[in-house]
């Protein structure tokens, strides 16, 4: 039945949202830390789980495909009830701060990307370090 | 007539919601393949009339939620609001490989801290070329560019006043828009078109609205990546700016 993913999909959001609360808490900050982050692992594991004992039939995968489909929409309406006129109101320094840290790590985004790719090509070029 | 149509709009909030957003979205993909060849993503283009929207609708209503402080189109505040984004955002993960995941490893954690670290440093810096100097005031701005939630988090923790929170907060709220709109059109420049590179993305702009936003412009199946690392990033945000990132200010101008 469709409703068991959604259900399912509910079930891994609620428990994420616990650990991210209890994290929070422990932490001694009032956000929810990593949260959806949690609810994510707890998804593609349990689905992972079900779906190797063969547990995860079309209807039930459809009901959580279904709110991954509706994802961009969301995000529309999300961004449709941002505080705008606040952003553009906080004068220059607010702006210029923003504009400043995307720009920044948009720029440094390649380098970190090559990071762990380096470390896999290592052994294959000996050369390179003696050199 | 007209008021009967307007009670059962309003009433009805998350179905007109629905309806107005479906609507955008219709409107915008004839927009993207009429105007730009499909060149211009159709997402890209609802994101941005969403927000022209929000800012058109925060004028007149003076409010602080965009189309939501009209009462007809509160439905969309509920549609894109915190229960049903977050909802969304974790349907993403279905789709997922683990592999993928494995693979963005050490550069994804590296990622984080120095999108945390880098974005901080920078609105600390911007906070004190204007004028706000204190330790307080330049962790709270610093902290804000690193998201809009990390902002005041930081500041309610080490005591900012409301208008260097109000900045802030605006801070964030300018990266979030920036990284939505602008992203669509650089993505190519840093090759963001594969798992890994999302991740990065996610980890280094952090802003979960922003990065998802982006990223369901370029391509909807990298979402589930960036919003994965994002959402590490505004935890890892609330966990460094009171703490030690507010210190080590303190510690630099006393």
């Amino acid at each position: 039945m469709t409703i068991y993913g959604t259900g399912l999909l509910a079930a891994c959001v609620l428990a994420g949202l616990f650990v991210g609360d209890l994290l929070g808490s422990a932490i001694g900050v009032k956000a929810n830390v990593g949260g959806v982050g949690f609810a994510m692992i707890l998804l593609i594991f349990s689905s992972e789980y079900l779906r190797k004992r063969g547990w995860l039939p079309q209807p039930t995968k459809e009901g959580v495909q279904f709110w991954s489909a509706i994802y961009i929409p969301v995000v529309v309406a999300m961004a449709a009830q941002q505080n705008v006129v606040a952003a553009l109101k906080g004068g220059p320094a607010a702006i210029l701060a923003g504009v400043l840290a995307v720009v920044v790590c948009f720029a440094l985004i390649p380098a970190v990307e090559r990071i762990g790719k380096e470390k896999r090509t290592e052994p294959f070029r000996p050369q390179a370090v003696t050199e | 007539m007209e008021k009967l149509i307007l009670d059962v709009l309003t009433k009805n909030g998350m179905l007109t919601g629905f309806a107005v957003v479906a609507l955008t979205m219709l409107l915008s993909n004839w927009l993207s393949a009429r105007f730009t060849r499909g060149r211009l993503h159709g997402s890209a283009i609802a994101i941005m009339l969403g927000l022209a929207l929000a800012y058109v609708s925060g004028v007149f209503t003076g409010g602080q939620k965009g189309v939501a402080d009209m009462p007809m189109l509160a439905g969309v505040g509920l549609i894109g609001g915190a229960m049903i984004r977050d909802f969304a955002i974790t349907a993403t993960a279905f789709g997922v490989h683990l592999g993928e995941i494995r693979k963005a490893g050490v550069s994804g954690v590296v990622s984080l801290f120095a999108g945390v670290i880098l974005s901080f440093v920078v609105g600390a810096a911007v906070a004190a070329a204007f004028g706000y100097d204190d330790a307080v005031s330049m962790a709270t701005i610093g902290a804000g560019a690193v998201t809009y939630i990390v902002g005041p988090v930081t500041g309610a923790a080490i005591g900012a006043s409301s208008d260097v929170m109000a900045l802030s907060i605006a801070a964030g709220l300018v990266k979030s828009i920036l990284v939505m709109v602008a992203t669509p059109f650089f993505a190519r420049t840093i090759h963001l078109d594969n798992p890994r590179t999302a991740m990065v993305f996610g980890g280094m702009m952090g802003t979960t609205s922003g990065v998802c936003g982006a990223l369901a412009a370029i391509d909807p199946k990298l979402v589930p990546y960036g919003a994965m690392t994002s959402t590490f990033y505004t935890g890892l945000g609330c966990l460094m700016g009171p703490s030690v990132l507010f210190l080590a200010t303190q510690a630099l101008v006393g």
